[in-house]
């Protein structure tokens, strides 16, 4: 927060430094003359750039390949075009549309289960004064983010393993017999959406606290002289500061919204539950590299990206309109 | 006096507290069973572990586990391998997004918004899988371990992080101060602004270490030989797709001996994995809650 506001007072002390240079007509001589200054500048940001080029950019003009019949001895750009044929043979395939809906139901439900959850976690957290127990707790449900997706899917496999695991110990106190968990379709999302919340709420909770943290004291004065109850300064005051910080996050989030989990649902997958597992960044896995369709698969990744892309753009322009909170 | 200033909490605000204590201690007990019960059948015999006697504490104390992880060569090198692919990567991690970013907070460096475009593009829209496959494979660096470290050599949300953090950090007016002294930007950048950025450095190194002590993805993409892979996908082989076992299995009490210790195996290997980054988690805790929130900041 403080630091928000020390940016822009240190670029009005350094703009009147900046034209030093008497303002000459031409503004080229001007940009010249300062990146002659600062050549050594420009030599440092040399291999970032050439990074950028060659592994996001070149890649990214290697989308072409969607539209042609990418063969390995002609190269990307000698292959010959096939206009949208491949993205046809997606679009009319059995399985596009079970694909596309569980991509969106994975998401859907993640989005409305794991956004709130590291906020009602921080909202809770500010309740407590600051000791140990407020920062053992903290400290806690921060640490399972540092578990790797491989290890997480080891621990949902050895928890929820009907012989082993300590879920199905429980259902057997209660009567139930060994079920394994991870083969059952209609059980994917949940386990899928759960764990996350399980590994990755503390972690999101911390934007929130410091948000929280930030709150004009004042505020909480003068509710309390009020007589506002515990529950209605969270209410009037506590989720009005959140909004901010939380739009940005929900933009964040929906941009990535057809990308998500890659890792994470290839490692779940078994052939038990495969028909809710499959989503449409695995297959683009699948189909390209393990079957060697790159043309085709390059397509199925390009739909993906577009749509990542309309989201993105348009939810920034919703949450400008609604909120004046948005990325750019 | 100070009691006086103070507004008695009501029964109700009391019974609201009371019940966001209850809330806070389910989630903690919620988050801290699951790691007590894998590090406690870690160290239990394998008949406890299979016949489900271990609840909280280790049953029969044995280290029977780790000494099976560590007899296993695959494990041994993996875990080698990930320790050379954490430590060159993040070295090459944390110089390029230092090398980027502090331009890029520099006013005088024209050309920042253009390459600041160029950045923020590559956030919204991918090339996606295959043509960034293509890409390593025309460099020929396919199933080396350059494969491992030279595409994901940057991360760009990194950069903006770091670039905010030099902006509000370092002041323009000590840069002009050095230039008219006669000092270059590069002496600059490594007399001034390194030693001035060591929270950042800090929390760059961290976040780009835990990244790539956990990758496995992009070795399932471009790794091929197993004496490459690094410990995540040696885990995944042995934990995931349980491709372990190369011994004939003669007779029932031999089997039945040898799936307990495969299951034994698994705990005793998710905590040997986890190990480094969760021993050193609570030492750098501060920085990495640091790093979050510079990066929450708009850049």
């Amino acid at each position: 927060m403080q630091k928000r506001i020390r940016k822009p007072e240190t670029s009005m002390q350094g703009q009147p430094h900046e034209p030093a240079l008497p303002d000459s007509k031409s503004s080229l001589r001007f940009i010249g003359k300062k990146m002659k200054r600062h050549w050594q500048l420009y030599l440092v940001v040399f291999l970032p750039v050439l990074y950028l080029v060659i592994f996001k950019y070149i890649p990214m003009s290697g989308v072409v390949i969607a539209f042609k019949e990418y063969n390995v001895i002609q190269g990307i750009w000698g292959s010959p075009w096939v206009g949208l044929k491949y993205f046809e043979q997606f679009f009319e395939s059995p399985n596009f549309w079970l694909y596309l809906k569980n991509t969106l139901g994975i998401n859907m439900y993640g989005l409305l289960v794991g956004f709130p959850a590291p906020i009602l976690l921080a909202l809770a957290l500010n309740e407590i004064r600051n000791g140990f127990f407020k920062s053992s707790v903290q400290m806690i449900t921060y640490a399972p983010y540092f578990i790797s997706t491989v290890i997480m899917v080891s621990i949902l496999i050895v928890t929820l393993s009907p012989s082993v695991g300590i879920i199905s110990k429980f259902t057997q106190l209660l009567g139930i017999e060994n079920t394994n968990f991870m083969g059952i379709p209609s059980l994917f999302k949940s386990i899928y959406v759960w764990s996350d919340v399980w590994q990755f709420s503390g972690y999101g909770a911390i934007i929130y606290i410091a948000a929280l943290a930030g709150v004009n004291p004042e505020l909480y004065e003068s509710a309390k002289v009020d007589g506002a109850s515990r529950m209605q300064k969270i209410i009037n005051i506590d989720l009005p500061s959140l909004i901010p910080v939380s739009v940005i996050l929900l933009i964040l989030n929906l941009g990535n919204f057809m990308k998500v989990g890659f890792e994470k649902v290839y490692l779940m997958q078994n052939p038990l539950n495969i028909s809710t597992s499959e989503v449409i960044s695995t297959y683009v896995y699948k189909v390209g590299l393990l079957s060697s369709s790159f043309s085709f698969s390059t397509a199925i990744g390009f739909f993906n990206s577009i749509i990542n892309l309309i989201l993105l753009v348009s939810v920034n322009y919703i949450a400008k309109k609604l909120s004046n909170s948005s990325l750019w | 006096m100070f009691k006086a200033s103070r507004i008695r909490e009501s029964y109700g605000d009391r019974l609201f507290l009371l019940g966001v204590y209850a809330f806070l201690s389910v989630v903690t007990i919620v988050v801290l069973f699951p790691l007590i019960f894998i590090i406690s059948s870690s160290f239990s015999s394998p008949q406890a572990v299979v016949s489900g006697k271990v609840w909280l504490l280790p049953v029969d104390f044995t280290l029977e586990g780790y000494k099976a992880v560590f007899r296993n060569p695959q494990i041994v090198f993996g875990y080698l391998n990930s320790l050379y692919y954490t430590v060159i990567g993040t070295a090459v991690n944390v110089a390029l997004t230092v090398m980027l970013a502090y331009p890029l907070a520099r006013k005088t460096f024209y050309g920042r918004n253009f390459i600041m475009v160029l950045l923020v593009i590559t956030m919204m829209f991918e090339g996606g899988l295959i043509p960034l496959y293509l890409v390593v494979k025309n460099l020929h660096i396919l199933d080396t371990r350059w494969a491992m470290i030279l595409p994901g050599a940057m991360a760009v949300f990194q950069v903006i992080v770091a670039r905010t953090f030099f902006q509000t950090t370092i002041p323009e007016e000590i840069a002009e101060a050095a230039e008219l002294d006669g000092c270059s930007d590069i002496r600059f950048i490594t007399s001034m602004v390194i030693p001035l950025s060591k929270p950042i450095l800090a929390v760059l190194t961290l976040m780009y270490a835990v990244g790539h002590w956990n990758a496995y993805f992009d070795a399932l993409i471009f790794l091929k030989s197993p004496d490459l892979f690094p410990l995540q996908i040696v885990l995944r082989n042995i934990l995931i797709l349980n491709s372990i076992d190369p011994t004939m299995v003669t007779n029932v009490d031999q089997m039945l001996a040898q799936q307990g210790l495969k299951d034994l195996l698994k705990y005793s290997l998710i905590v040997v994995a986890s190990a480094p980054v969760l021993i050193i988690y609570p030492f750098v805790q501060k920085h990495f809650v640091k790093g979050v929130m510079i990066g929450s900041l708009k850049g």
